[in-house]
């Protein structure tokens, strides 16, 4: 039996292989892909595909248990405990996908359209600076 | 569904899987290995790197029993790798010596009729996960599927120590990525520890977390790679000059200008004219082997 997701490495980002397992594992639950039940792979399950230490992903399962995200069952596995998923919003979707359209369009590159919402989202972009 | 390890119960005991105190190996009058210390935690994935002729091989054959140690000590969970508690042991060696015109599946019923404890089911499911058929002669197996089922042989044997004299040697990157995975499924599955040796150090660092580091018949440095990657520290200041601090110099270069130290650090370095700079894992090891004389390992603690 396979999990519900699997991991992948970026082996030139600089974050620790435990902290991308964690980080992939959060996003999968925020967008709905992990909800509350369900089991993630086994250390097994995972080394077998990544050829990493399983040490690395128990250490990631831990972690991921601490922040209170998952829980451990002995014998069982390690389960999704909460949802960090919000109900989907098809019209705020609708407004990014159509934004991001004119974004492209103006001729902003993915890293212009990164670092302009993180400017948004830092508050370094306000209605009043733009207007 | 496979067993999954939880938090909290990988490590059932503190005994060291490996533990060498004070060990040295002789060949006639030629010491191989002297005055070597490391300790392998059970449940360790432990690399054993080191330049060839640096004593690596050696040290695996005290680890395994093939060879009884001229002085010092070397114990396996807490006995000498000798008798019952041989069985506990396997070795993997370079070559994987394994019979060419046998079968997989007359290779299973040797490796059956040679260890008491041999998981036949296991073994026979194993190879079958990975594709390896079992009618095959050995010598129609490519380089990667011969060291499948030397490891397979090793983990049927139920053994909770694997040692593995570089077993990606001769194999291309896909056979070196899947003889990985399948050798991390097995430490996942059955908590083994594994010593391997190998001389390329950026293959190990997602797979090992724990280092002993072979020079010139001594072990340079050895530990867990986190924190040894954490002590150590480039540092870098005006020549002819050293930084305050408490460490241990492994290497030095100097230039008209600029002094250049690899330090084991054991607090802050307060200076202001020297920079820190974090090293990865290859470059530490790099730096021991560029100075084969620097020995940082760690000594017995007097009791």
């Amino acid at each position: 039996m396979s999990g519900l997701i699997e991991f992948s490495l970026d082996k030139r980002s600089g974050v620790a292989t435990y902290m991308q397992i964690v980080q992939q594992v959060e996003q999968a639950m925020r967008l709905g892909r992990l909800g509350p039940g369900d089991r993630l792979p086994t250390a097994a399950e995972v080394v077998g595909r990544l050829a990493i230490n399983p040490n690395t992903v128990l250490r990631a399962y831990r972690e991921l248990e601490s922040r209170g995200l998952v829980e451990p069952r002995p014998g069982l596995g390690t389960f999704v405990q909460r949802s960090l998923g919000r109900p989907r919003d098809p019209a705020l979707e609708r407004g990014l996908v159509s934004w991001v359209r004119e974004a492209r369009a103006a001729g902003l590159g993915p890293e212009d359209i990164r670092a302009l919402v993180e400017s948004a989202l830092s508050g370094g972009l306000t209605e009043e600076a733009t207007a | 569904m496979n067993q999954d390890f939880v938090a909290g119960d990988v490590h059932p005991s503190s005994v060291p899987a490996l533990e060498v105190t004070n060990a040295g190996l002789r060949y006639g009058r030629t010491w191989a290995l002297r005055g070597c210390f490391a300790s392998v935690p059970q449940g360790r994935v432990a690399a054993l790197v080191g330049p060839n002729g640096a004593g690596k091989s050696s040290l695996m054959r005290l680890a395994v029993g093939l060879r009884r140690a001229d002085e010092g000590d070397v114990r396996v969970f807490g006995r000498p790798p000798r008798g019952a508690n041989l069985p506990r042991v396997a070795f993997v060696a370079q070559d994987k010596p394994l019979y060419p015109e046998l079968t997989v599946a007359e290779t299973i019923r040797a490796g059956a009729g040679l260890n008491p404890r041999f998981d036949t089911p296991g073994a026979r499911k194993r190879l079958d996960d990975l594709g390896i058929p079992q009618a095959k002669k050995v010598r129609q197996l490519s380089g990667g599927q011969r060291a499948q089922v030397a490891i397979t042989l090793a983990v049927a044997k139920r053994a909770d120590l694997i040692v593995l004299d570089e077993p990606l040697a001769n194999l291309d990157p896909l056979a070196r990525h899947e003889v990985m995975e399948g050798l991390m499924s097995a430490v996942a599955e059955r908590g083994l520890t594994v010593l391997l040796s190998s001389h390329v150090v950026a293959e190990l660092a997602e797979v090992c977390d724990h280092l002993i580091l072979v020079s010139q018949g001594r072990v340079q440095v050895a530990g867990d790679i986190e924190e040894l990657v954490s002590e150590h520290r480039l540092l870098v200041g005006p020549s002819g000059t050293a930084p305050a601090g408490t460490y241990d110099v492994v290497g030095s270069s100097e230039t008209e200008r600029q002094t250049t130290l690899l330090a084991r650090v054991r607090g802050p370095i307060h200076d202001p004219r020297w920079t820190a700079r974090e090293l990865s894992l290859e470059d530490m090891v790099l730096g021991y082997l560029r100075t084969p004389d620097a020995v940082l390992a760690p000594r017995p603690v007097a009791l």
